[in-house]
């Protein structure tokens, strides 16, 4: 199966994906990561201005098969959660890039370190 | 692990199944989603390839005694063509696997079907206590040659029907027969592990295929969806709600209680288990229904005033209700329906309620 992997994204080798949205970066888990977790039944997210550094867990995606940490792929603040994911969490299987999106986040590093879509195709 | 192949794989994977290996075989997890799967089988009927299931045929002058002594029901209730679900125990009374055991309906002799991964430690349990008490009997493991399916449903029994050269409506559940589908020779019997009315159907392994087809407009259902259902029913999932190493649980602790005759001829595991009927068990399974959105997985501690009382087994969301759903083994001063305890969720503390574990059936009367 092939997964989508969008050209205009960057990603982690933990399976999330980022976008550069003016001020912020959104944040969600790739096509791969959300086929890989099955049906997703609950989604648990930071707090609207918390902070984090890279890497640290901000939140838990649960899905029937099994339970994943979901990592901050870069450092800063928690500027938006997605409220939609919290009532109907089946976007992120659906729309992974699109509706399912988890976070904004105003970053505290540039976003070049993390994978590019061919890095994280391969 | 070396992983077997069902004969069905090739097919599975031209339908863009996902695999995940289960006690050594490579099966599918999940055609589409599991809340599909899982709601065709509850709404309509759903197939599933159970060919990594085992089944050991006993045939032979003492093949019944065989099965009595070895299996905690009572074998000689069985009339050909029926069967019965049972436990093999060792001789501390730990279930070793539960079990169905179907008598044929046209020749002598018996076939059960132990869990993926068990036919061989049971042809050679079986074998070695038949020469240990001179007893003459033929036990095989039919497990590679052997293909099974299970198609469940409300409307299992018309599809069934629709591909048999013989009828299948008003077979007794818990029988078996001989039947034909696609030109093959089945053995059909009216058993399952979904809560559902439904199907258990064994055929050649090298015939699979024109089996399998022939149910081409049904769902096609993976383990995922399985273990969905099943738990929902409140069946027991081998090496997870029990098992003698990891989950060592003996039927009284496991709610089986109704699968052991102590009335019948001395059977392994009996005198251990009668000396716990009399002292009482230790902890016993119960069913949970879980408060908050987050499910309960095996292992997690089932506490009260933040003292553990037991462990959850097996938890899921049941996709049935939209609510978390587990098993788990508690103290039996808190196996009483409707007691609130709760349960530690990663690192959190969730309220739960102890409830009927035949979650299918106690939460649809509520």
């Amino acid at each position: 199966m092939s997964f989508k992997v969008p050209n205009n994204l960057h990603y982690t080798v933990s399976h999330e994906w980022v976008e550069r949205r003016d001020e912020v970066i959104r944040v969600g888990i790739t096509d791969f990561a959300q086929d890989e977790l099955g049906d997703i039944v609950f989604v648990e997210l930071p707090e609207q201005g918390a902070a984090f550094k890279e890497g640290e867990e901000i939140g838990v995606i649960e899905s029937i098969k099994a339970v994943s940490d979901i990592y901050a792929p870069v450092s800063g603040e928690i500027v938006t959660v997605n409220e939609t994911v919290l009532n109907e969490p089946e976007y992120i299987n659906d729309e992974p890039y699109q509706r399912g999106w988890m976070i904004e986040m105003v970053a505290d590093d540039d976003l070049e370190h993390l994978l590019t879509p061919t890095e994280y195709r391969g | 692990m070396s992983s077997h192949k069902p004969p069905l794989y090739q097919v599975h994977q031209t339908s863009g199944a996902d695999f995940t290996n289960f006690g050594g075989w490579e099966m599918p997890v999940k055609f589409d989603s599991i809340r599909t799967e899982h709601s065709a089988v509850r709404d309509s009927v759903g197939i599933f390839d159970v060919s990594h299931m085992s089944e050991v045929t006993v045939s032979g002058p003492d093949a019944t005694e065989l099965m009595n002594r070895l299996t905690t029901n009572d074998i000689r209730e069985l009339n050909p063509g029926d069967a019965h679900y049972s436990c093999i125990l060792n001789d501390d009374g730990v279930i070793l696997d539960d079990t169905v055991v179907y008598q044929y309906p046209d020749r002598d002799g018996y076939v059960f079907v132990p869990n993926a991964g068990h036919g061989e430690k049971m042809v050679n349990r079986w074998s070695k206590f038949a020469w240990k008490h001179g007893l003459t009997v033929s036990v095989e493991n039919k497990t590679s040659e052997t293909g099974l399916v299970a198609v469940q449903g409300p409307d299992a029994e018309a599809k069934v029907d629709s591909v048999t050269a013989d009828p299948v409506i008003n077979v007794s559940v818990f029988s078996c027969f001989r039947n034909e589908i696609a030109g093959v020779e089945c053995l059909v019997a009216r058993t399952g592990y979904t809560g559902e009315d439904g199907f258990e159907i064994f055929f050649p392994a090298n015939d699979s295929a024109g089996v399998w087809n022939a149910f081409e407009d049904i769902q096609p259902c993976g383990l995922g969806a399985r273990d969905t259902l099943r738990l929902e029913a409140g069946l027991l999932l081998s090496g997870q709600d029990f098992d003698p190493e990891d989950e060592p649980r003996t039927p009284l602790e496991a709610g089986l209680s109704f699968v052991v005759d102590f009335s019948k001829p001395d059977f392994v595991g009996q005198r251990a288990l009668q000396d716990l009927k009399e002292g009482g068990v230790d902890e016993q399974m119960v069913g949970l229904k879980i408060k908050d959105r987050a499910i309960a997985r095996h292992g997690y501690s089932i506490v009260d005033d933040g003292i553990e009382i037991g462990r959850v087994t097996s938890g899921t969301l049941s996709p049935t209700f939209d609510v978390p759903l587990a098993l788990g083994y508690i103290q039996p001063e808190y196996a009483e329906r409707g007691l609130e305890v709760a349960v530690e969720i990663r690192d959190r503390t969730v309220d739960a309620t102890i409830v009927n574990q035949r979650f299918l059936t106690s939460l649809n009367a509520n």
